[in-house]
């Protein structure tokens, strides 16, 4: 496995408040990394810059080894790194289709159609048609509105579309919150399949047995540090809100791996 | 559960975790809204042609359909522009204004510039109405930027260009219209093709059906949508909204721009005030027509519509001896229906959505922009 998604000793002071200090944490491919922690641990902070909406005071951010840096979210999507918030940015009376090629429609290809932009429907549908099948989505029609979506559906349909447009790494922001126990299983289960891809996914979450069922590691912060990196083996529920609530501390085997991972 | 539709592929229908919610009745329904709202209000359209045509002999000639598409084409050019702007989620009060304006400047340019040159009244007439087309469009620039650039209103912003247009046009000529210009406009103006077919009818048309594909058919259109629908998600999408909104305006400034134009050509003259009531009649025809007030919604369709639902009502009453000012009424009852009923089949949805999950900022009242209700955070 490669190392995706490294971040080293991330920093962002806001004024004289540290929101996040000397943070390190990395992604391989096609693996799940968890995010978790109280709030005020700086989950969100960390979100924003890696999604390019804000500037870290210090540290250093690698993709594929190489360092990058995001003047804005433009430059986070162009580096291969795609955001789905909690609003899910779905314009609600458009149809699926137009919501998952938002931003990125595809023309007629003659003389004409270039020049005027007129959309090439049939390909967009049967574009989004195959995209929604190959992830097994519940979305039972493509022409319905988004409004007209469950909040999985909704939660599905955005995680598709920023994991269809993404290459490399795909932040999801709390995307079980607020979802009823099936929409949960749907949600998690795409994002097996998105992992599957090949792509990194660092997965938000407050809901700890969603964290379990779906990362690998688990990075935990508290009180804007990292309080420890759990491996698979030593990822429990106990463990997760030991670290979350500061009851436990840095000692864990799991801080030993991570650095000794980063150090390579 | 599932829904499947002949002729279309399935989407992933074959999930066994299944449809979490099924309401098919509803949502096949739903489907079928736009459609059936324009056929709807279609069909409203045609009970009161037929019920003109039982009510006088007169409604259906050829005297009386060079009356009302004369009374529409103003109306329908302002109409389709105000509809990319409407469908945004904002609104242009200047549209009649503008008109009156663009049509006294290219009056004017055409009794002062060319009336002391002697040339061929071809230079003279050309000049004139690219002059009004071009002062729509700075009109259209004008509200284009401040809408996108400033937090400013489109209400406020247009309401206050309103009042530059029509006292500028007024100061054009002291309140006066302008009626020395080439004799040719007046002919251009009042041309009709085979007897049926006016020029200024026939631009229009030409305008509108090319209008009706690029909001329904291309990239710029769903741009126009998705704005008014979401402008987050347009933002995030990396779309330059800002770029988007500009060019909106800009092109509802220029039909203004045409259909000041087409006023002075059939009037024979530049007329300060021929715009006037053209406001508030283009507005109703798209709403009448099923465009959304809150954006995201609309067709061209609708809009033509209701903008001959608008110009039948004018010279329907007229021809059954009916005081016309009875028009005024019934455009106002037809409007506050159609709307009525709109939210009506808009409440089923709104409802469901609201019980499943909050959808942060989806009820974004209409005339406020999302600038003013919390604009891109850090999102360039």
């Amino acid at each position: 496995m490669s190392v995706r998604l490294a971040v080293h000793d991330l920093a962002k002071h806001y004024g004289g408040v540290d929101a996040l200090r000397g943070v390190s944490l990395q992604v391989d491919a096609g693996e799940v990394l968890g995010l978790v922690g109280d709030n005020g641990a700086g989950k969100s902070t960390l979100l924003k810059i890696l999604a390019g909406a804000t500037p870290p005071s210090g540290g250093e951010i690698l993709i594929d080894g190489e360092p990058v840096r995001f003047a804005n979210p433009a430059a986070a999507r162009e580096a291969g790194i795609s955001t789905v918030y909690q609003d899910l940015a779905l314009a609600d009376q458009r149809d699926v289709v137009a919501n998952f090629f938002m931003g990125r429609e595809l023309l007629s290809t003659n003389w004409l159609g270039r020049r005027v932009g007129w959309l090439n429907t049939a390909a967009m549908t049967a574009h989004t048609a195959g995209e929604m099948a190959r992830l097994r989505t519940s979305i039972p029609d493509i022409h319905s509105s988004a409004r007209n979506l469950s909040g999985g559906q909704r939660q599905v349909l955005a995680i598709a579309r920023a994991a269809a447009w993404t290459s490399k790494v795909l932040l999801l922001d709390e995307p079980t919150s607020a979802l009823g126990v099936e929409q949960q299983q749907q949600v998690l289960q795409l994002v097996h399949r998105v992992r599957d891809d090949g792509i990194a996914v660092i997965f938000v979450s407050h809901q700890m047995p969603d964290v379990l069922a779906v990362c690998q590691r688990v990075t935990v912060l508290r009180l804007g540090e990292l309080a420890a990196t759990l491996d698979k083996d030593q990822l429990t529920s106990e463990n997760l809100v030991g670290y979350i609530t500061g009851a436990k501390t840095g000692a864990a085997p799991a801080t030993g791996n991570s650095e000794g991972r980063q150090s390579r | 559960m599932k829904i499947i539709l002949p002729g279309r592929p399935v989407a992933s229908g074959q999930t066994t975790q299944g449809t979490d919610r099924p309401q098919p009745r509803s949502r096949r329904w739903r489907r079928g809204r736009g459609p059936v709202r324009d056929l709807w209000i279609g069909g409203v359209l045609i009970v009161i042609v037929i019920g003109f045509s039982i009510a006088s002999p007169y409604f259906l000639t050829q005297a009386n359909w060079l009356n009302t598409s004369s009374t529409a084409t103003e109306v329908l050019l302002l109409a389709v522009g105000e509809t990319f702007v409407i469908c945004t989620g904002g609104i242009d009060l200047s549209v009649g204004a503008v008109l009156g304006f663009s049509g006294m400047a290219g009056a004017w340019v055409m009794a002062h510039w060319f009336a002391v040159a002697s040339g061929p009244d071809v230079l003279s007439v050309a000049v004139g109405f690219l002059v009004a087309v071009i002062a729509g469009g700075i009109f259209g620039a004008l509200n284009g930027v401040l809408v996108a650039r400033t937090p400013i209103p489109p209400l406020v912003v247009t309401l206050g260009t309103l009042g530059i247009a029509t006292g500028l046009g007024n100061l054009l000529n002291n309140g006066q219209e302008i009626s020395t210009i080439p004799g040719s406009v007046e002919t251009f103006g009042n041309t009709n093709l085979g007897g049926w077919v006016p020029v200024p009818v026939l631009i229009a048309a030409v305008i509108t059906a090319w209008c009706g594909i690029v909001l329904a058919k291309t990239r710029f259109g769903g741009y126009t949508l998705s704005i008014g629908d979401s402008r987050e998600s347009v933002i995030r999408a990396g779309i330059n909204d800002r770029r988007h909104l500009f060019k909106v305006y800009l092109i509802c400034g220029l039909l203004a721009g045409v259909a000041g134009v087409l006023v002075m050509a059939r009037l024979g003259a530049g007329n300060p005030a021929s715009g006037s009531s053209d406001n508030l009649n283009a507005i109703a025809a798209v709403v009448i027509g099923g465009t959304s007030l809150f954006g995201g919604r609309g067709t061209i369709v609708g809009s033509v519509i209701g903008t001959f639902i608008i110009a039948v009502l004018v010279t329907g009453l007229v021809i059954t001896n009916v005081p016309p000012f009875w028009q005024e009424v019934a455009v106002g009852v037809i409007l506050i229906l159609a709307v009525w009923i709109d939210q009506l089949h808009l409440a089923g949805g709104r409802t469901r959505r609201r019980s499943q999950q909050s959808p942060p900022g989806s009820a974004i009242p209409a005339f406020i922009p999302p600038s003013v209700t919390g604009r891109r955070n850090g999102h360039s």
